[in-house]
């Protein structure tokens, strides 16, 4: 069920970036995507009344959340900034050549 | 001491020094990236050797033991493509040596060139799914920011075109990734093949297949897949598109795309009909595509498309003999593809034009130029005793012994209509009579010359590389890493101990 949530997720995304015109919308779409791609990665790894992996002294963990996912998300989630970052910044420069959004009037290329 | 850390090590630590060092320093930026380069192919060639004598050589990173920690691997697949990249990326900065005088930030343009080599050193020797997925984005943004690098009107709409297909690309390798390891608990390929030849592929390795197929068919442009390297490879300047079409697809694509299908997933026969059909596709629309354009740089850019069918086409017949000519056509790609668009950047650089029909009779004004740019066209159409030539009749020889004959008499048609556009290149840009406004072109510089020359010498030699003696340290060894299949998570776990 939760599954199925980050594949609707997934498609809005998907739409977002077929479909719209803007730059700064085909951006959101991208995020939505990366978020629910992290989503997944995370809930795989989830455990129900699972707890945090810390072992501490007179402890026993019976059921634990698998901490590996969380620390390769969060590896993507940096690499998810840094392309952010470098998209905006190419569609501000794209704003700066052509005043404009929209990709219907950014068409320099073809063939 | 181990070398395998070293092909990550020094492309990073050269990026971090020129950018800290760079910006006051003028000529230090070129030494830094050559020298660094020069260390990785020599290292690269001793890797080879060191595969040879020893076998594979696994490197713990941090001390842990493989299934745990993450592992560097280089074995002979991964020794063969080192060497591809790092000679074609030390020749590559030969070249930009004189043609980036003309961009302003010469130490940025280095900064990112050794980031994308650093990048891509690392896809070719992890042994790790998630350090592959780390290392691709490093590669691939790296080569998003090179493609913008002069940010003129074509170069940031290409290169924001070739950003949302190539994070699209990246997010659909993520979600494979993370479904793997939801299926296998373990991210270390050599373990995740060893469980899934235990637990049998289920049903989720065929939509995994699937995911991967897609997220690497586009950073490799198969066809479906192909619409933006039109854009994004001509825009770069004439180093970054040698780089790019040379290199790139080749390791981020097809090298990530052969480990995974062969090594750990285990090819299964509805996957190599698909590549097979894909190959087909690539091949024959790159090549009619190719026919029409005159901008010479995105004519050399669909060629790519077109080599890289051959390619697809060939691991997708997967008999032994195919996957030797997939190899060696890959390498021979890597050398002749730099050297055109590296020639592509000469006629830039002295005519200021990349317009086909605006050239004529270059010969006389540029002659090195032209006979390179001979030899490389005679190469990638298949001329006989140049390179090419031999790594087309292993494909062809392969399809029809394997009974794909019309493939094989396909790819053979392609070859001509290859030899056609190359033909209408050499005819348009140097042949014929001079026109009166280039009467006063000068030849490129002496680093550009020697960097073409060099690259042009390897062309004619690769054909010596099927002999018998060579055969077997180069090619053979990446053939065989290919062929065991899923025995790669035996030979790697044997080589911990």
């Amino acid at each position: 069920m939760v599954y199925f949530l980050c594949f609707i997720i997934f498609s809005i995304g998907l739409y977002c970036i077929l479909v719209k015109r803007n730059l700064i919308k085909i951006i959101i779409g991208l995020i939505i995507i990366e978020y629910s791609v992290n989503l997944v990665f995370i809930l795989f790894g989830y455990r129900f009344a699972g707890r945090a992996p810390i072992l501490a002294a007179g402890q026993t963990i019976k059921n634990m959340v698998d901490p590996l996912p969380q620390a390769l998300v969060l590896t993507a989630i940096v690499i998810g900034l840094a392309t952010t970052a470098l998209l905006i910044a190419i569609a501000m420069r794209i704003y700066d050549r052509y005043k404009t959004f929209d990709i219907t009037e950014i068409r320099r290329l073809k063939g | 001491m181990n070398i395998v850390p070293l092909f990550v090590v020094v492309p990073l630590g050269t990026a971090f020094l020129i950018s800290l060092l760079g910006k006051r320093t003028k000529g230090l930026p070129d030494i830094l990236a050559n020298s660094g380069t020069l260390l990785l192919t020599v290292l690269s060639v001793g890797a080879i050797f060191l595969v040879k004598g020893a076998g594979v050589q696994v490197y713990k990173v941090g001390g842990w033991i493989p299934p745990i920690g993450i592992s560097m691997v280089l074995d002979g697949l991964s020794s063969f493509m080192l060497v591809t990249v790092n000679l074609t990326a030390f020749l590559i900065t030969i070249f930009s040596i004189s043609y980036m005088e003309k961009y302003t930030a010469k130490w940025k343009f280095y900064t990112l060139f050794m980031l994308m080599l650093g990048g891509m050193n690392g896809v070719i020797i992890t042994g790790d799914m998630f350090n592959l997925f780390v290392f691709l984005e490093i590669a691939a943004i790296a080569s998003y920011a090179l493609v913008a690098f002069g940010i003129e009107k074509e170069e940031l709409e290409a290169s924001f075109k070739y950003m949302v297909v190539g994070e699209l690309a990246s997010l659909f390798i993520l979600l494979g990734i993370a479904l793997l390891y939801s299926f296998t608990s373990t991210l270390n390929m050599a373990d995740m093949g060893r469980v899934l030849i235990a637990d049998g592929p289920g049903k989720l390795v065929p939509f995994v297949s699937v995911l991967f197929l897609v997220g690497f068919g586009i950073k490799a442009a198969i066809m479906p897949f192909h619409a933006w390297l039109a854009d994004a490879h001509p825009s770069a300047p004439a180093p970054i598109s040698a780089m790019l079409s040379g290199l790139l697809i080749k390791v981020l694509g097809i090298y990530a795309l052969m480990r995974i299908f062969f090594n750990v997933l285990g090819i299964a026969p509805s996957i190599l009909n698909i590549l097979l059909t894909l190959g087909t596709i690539s091949m024959v629309a790159g090549g009619l595509l190719a026919i029409g354009q005159s901008d010479i740089k995105r004519m050399l850019a669909y060629s790519s498309i077109s080599q890289i069918g051959y390619i697809v086409l060939a691991l997708g017949i997967a008999t032994p003999l195919a996957l030797l000519g997939a190899i060696f056509h890959l390498f021979n790609h890597a050398i002749f593809k730099s050297l055109l668009f590296l020639n592509s950047g000469a006629i830039e650089y002295s005519t200021g034009t990349r317009d086909l029909r605006q050239m004529g009779g270059l010969n006389a004004r540029m002659p090195l130029t032209g006979t390179t740019s001979l030899i490389g066209s005679m190469s990638i159409s298949g001329i006989p005793p140049l390179g090419g030539f031999w790594s087309k009749l292993i494909i062809v020889f392969a399809a029809i012994k394997s009974g794909h004959t019309i493939l094989g008499l396909i790819a053979i048609l392609v070859s001509i209509i290859t030899l056609g556009y190359y033909l209408k290149l050499q005819r348009y840009a140097f042949l014929g009579s001079l026109k009166d406004k280039w009467k006063g072109v000068l030849e490129v510089p002496f680093t550009m010359k020697l960097s073409m020359v060099m690259l042009a010498l390897i062309c004619i030699a690769t054909g010596a590389l099927l002999l018998p003696g060579i055969r077997e340290v180069f090619l053979k060894m990446a053939q065989d890493a290919l062929s065991i299949g899923q025995d790669y998570a035996a030979v790697t776990f044997e080589s911990i101990k």
